[in-house]
């Protein structure tokens, strides 16, 4: 845990709090169980707004607190350990794009909405399964935008959408022109496929040649944030059982096999944590962040992986089971995994910035 | 997180990153600009030069070869700050700490907490000064990672003990000028028998010949003990509390051993070398995706363990106690060495191969050597098989399989 100052422990505990008490996992199979494609909880997310996490990154002047990436990083790994499904990342992430690239309009006419949560907004990036951002097909003329955009997350509530097309971001508000076709995934979120029809686009004009890249770097980090939340929980969850099933007499914790696998889980889980708070500290400092967003991701995507697959077998068949959320963790897992790139999407960017 | 500075801290910070630039202006020698020669107890003794030993000894009567320790006992009284500003300055200018070894690093700091002001007085500022070299007698031939299972025997003969047993893998033993050792005062209890006792080496009885190991001469000894006199006085802690002291002191070699420590790794990075050996394309990128994938994979688990690394340390700090990660850095350090020794060697070919001779650069051989004396690594200072069951028990709270 990197050394917080107190508004951020503050904000942490608050998190921890709400997420235990109000947001358990059990929240989240409720509204799986709805079968909304949405899959949120409207009041929830009115809460967690209400609390001032959707502006957290949100300059002051636009009604958010300006805190940065780190505390909402704190805020979403919470959320992570509960499987909280919320548009919280989605619209932090647009919101980041705008506050980088936005003309001073644009700002004023979002901002406050997104931090008060009377609006939620996605990045729409890829267009097919992989992501690979060199590959936007999707083009604006005469200020309509048309294309195709794939598995867009948390796209059934957004009222807003940050499109990637050829020549730069833009902002297409839901309504004429966009189409959803629902994507359903393992983890059971909310995923749309989104034709765009000659639908009104307004340009991000001010963030440069870089500003896609930027907004990258910060949906890495903070994607990986929750998976950082939800790779401690299948941890912490994991010891927890086998230190109380027992079998030949004895409790799982004391047989030998299974404590050096745990030891080599712990040691894993501190690479993931170290690599995502030294990701959301660059972004904050702006020293350094693309390394350390794919240093963030990359780790976090070969832990989690990791992690989840474990805590499956170390469960045994229980753990097989549907009752048992450990699997609602690995079916997430994959997903962000895939998100904003894989370990070997993510490797090669590495050695490319690295001049290799 | 960085805090930020009060305006008077970051004023005072100024003004003793001031003096330390002309300290190092005053004192630095010219002809040691980049090269680094500290008392290392891993290696062999070397002859001072006139120019080197004028900068141990500037360095050893600030006290800065050992920034953090107290003033009283000859060290630099900073605060870790100031430290870190002592540092930055030194690498700056192409300048080094001196002062180093076992003393420095492991015994030092022990000493300080457990040690009698007269033990203090007698034995921290020569290290401040980098004038003794010290050796820790630990493993025996059967205590290895049991290490509670030592034989080497300290019987109480009034004034002194009359030390009898063998050490084995006493690094720098055939250098060093005094041992720190734990050595059995009562065999009727496993753990609460040992005691902490500093030996001086040439005392008439003590024998050390040097193992020839995989990858040649090595550091490491055999040291035995025949009816060797050890005052009373020599004898740190209470009798009996040699296992504790012992293990406090393996943990400050546990961080210094995990390669995080600053400057634990230096010279050309990995793709650099394999762009020398390998083939590269047009753009200088490498031709061979699979190995330019295994780079970039080891870097980056080589970042977050740098991550990792601070992070222990400034936990640590903030905490004011050792910090629970730092258990896991020993194992993770030391996996990520091998590894890039391993590759490093896979890149060069059977030119990474080479035993002698001068067909092969000294870099070359270098990395042979250091590949194969890698191996320890995982093995000494508590195995990595120990550290996880550390790992487990202590800070995981599994049950004892045993």
């Amino acid at each position: 845990m990197a050394v917080l100052n107190e508004e951020q422990e503050m904000l942490r505990d608050m998190a921890r709090e709400w997420a235990t008490n109000e947001s358990p996992v059990t929240e989240f199979r409720k509204v799986r169980a709805s079968g909304e494609p949405e899959a949120f909880d409207r009041a929830a997310y009115a809460t967690m707004a209400e609390m001032g996490w959707a502006g957290i990154i949100i300059p002051e002047d636009h009604g958010g607190s300006d805190f940065g990436f780190m505390s909402v990083g704190l805020v979403v790994e919470e959320l992570g350990k509960t499987l909280t499904a919320s548009p919280l990342i989605a619209t932090t992430l647009a919101a980041s794009a705008i506050i980088l690239g936005g003309s001073e309009d644009q700002k004023a006419k979002w901002l406050p909405k997104l931090a008060s949560g009377e609006a939620i907004a996605t990045l729409a990036i890829d267009e097919g399964p992989h992501h690979d951002p060199q590959a936007i097909e999707a083009s604006v003329s005469g200020g309509k935008l048309t294309g195709t955009k794939a598995f867009v997350a948390e796209a059934h509530g957004a009222d807003l959408f940050v499109v990637a097309a050829k020549d730069g971001l833009y902002l297409v508000e839901k309504g004429d022109g966009v189409t959803l076709t629902t994507r359903r995934l393992t983890d059971q979120r909310s995923h749309a496929d989104i034709a765009f029809d000659g639908a009104a686009a307004d340009k991000l004009a001010n963030g440069g040649d870089d500003l896609l890249d930027k907004v990258l770097d910060r949906a890495r980090v903070l994607t990986a944030a929750e998976m950082l939340g939800m790779a401690q929980i299948v941890f912490d969850t994991t010891l927890a059982y086998l230190k109380q099933r027992v079998q030949f007499n004895q409790v799982l914790s004391s047989f030998q096999a299974l404590q050096h696998r745990m030891a080599d889980l712990f040691a894993d889980l501190a690479q993931m944590r170290s690599a995502v708070e030294a990701g959301l500290q660059a972004i904050d400092s702006g020293a350094g962040a693309e390394r350390a967003a794919i240093v963030a991701k990359a780790e976090a995507n070969r832990v989690l992986h990791t992690m989840s697959n474990e805590g499956i077998q170390l469960h045994g068949g229980i753990g097989m089971t549907d009752e048992y959320d450990i699997g609602l963790y690995l079916k997430r897992a994959r997903v962000l995994e895939a998100a904003w790139g894989t370990r070997s999407y993510l490797k090669n960017r590495f050695a490319t910035l690295g001049g290799y | 997180m960085a805090t930020q500075l009060e305006p008077e801290a970051r004023d005072s910070a100024d003004v003793f990153r001031e003096e330390v630039r002309q300290f190092i202006a005053d004192k630095f020698p010219e002809e040691l600009k980049g090269k680094s020669v500290s008392l290392s107890a891993t290696e062999g003794p070397i002859k001072e030069t006139e120019a080197q030993k004028a900068w141990r000894e500037a360095m050893g009567e600030r006290g800065w070869g050992t920034p953090t320790w107290p003033k009283e006992y000859g060290g630099g009284g900073l605060n870790r700050k100031q430290a870190a500003i002592l540092n930055e300055e030194l690498s700056r200018a192409g300048a080094y700490n001196p002062i180093g070894g076992m003393g420095v690093m492991m015994f030092g700091p022990t000493l300080l907490e457990y040690g009698s002001e007269e033990q203090k007085h007698e034995h921290i500022p020569p290290i401040c000064r980098g004038e003794i070299r010290w050796c820790q007698g630990y493993s025996e031939p059967n205590a290895g990672s049991d290490l509670a299972n030592l034989q080497t025997m300290a019987e109480d003969k009034g004034d002194h003990y009359l030390v009898n047993g063998q050490k084995t893998w006493t690094s720098g033993g055939q250098w060093a000028d005094k041992c720190f050792a734990i050595v059995r005062t009562d065999r009727s209890d496993k753990h609460k028998g040992i005691s902490f006792l500093l030996i001086d080496m040439d005392s008439p009885g003590v024998e050390v010949r040097p193992i020839t190991m995989i990858s040649g001469t090595s550091p490491f000894c055999e040291t035995f003990f025949t009816d060797v006199k050890v005052p009373k006085e020599n004898l740190v802690g209470e009798e009996g509390q040699g296992w504790t002291i012992g293990k406090r002191l393996l943990q400050h070699e546990r961080t210094n051993l995990s390669g995080a420590a600053p400057g634990g790794r230096a010279g050309a990075s990995l793709a650099d070398i394999a762009k020398k050996y390998g083939r590269t394309n047009k753009d200088g990128t490498l031709a061979d995706p699979v190995l330019r994938d295994r780079i970039a994979d080891f870097e980056i688990r080589w970042t977050s363990f740098l991550h990792t690394a601070r992070r222990a340390v400034e936990e640590s700090k903030a905490q004011g106690g050792v910090s629970e990660i730092s258990s896991a850095l020993k194992k993770l350090g030391t996996k990520l060495g091998q590894e890039r020794a391993e590759l490093t060697i896979e890149i060069m070919g059977l030119q990474g191969l080479g035993w002698e001779g001068d067909n092969f650069s000294p870099v070359e051989l270098q990395g042979v050597r250091a590949w194969l004396y890698g191996k320890a690594t995982t093995i000494y200072g508590g195995s990595t098989e120990i550290q996880n069951n550390v790992i487990a028990k202590r800070v995981l709270g599994m049950l004892d399989h045993q």
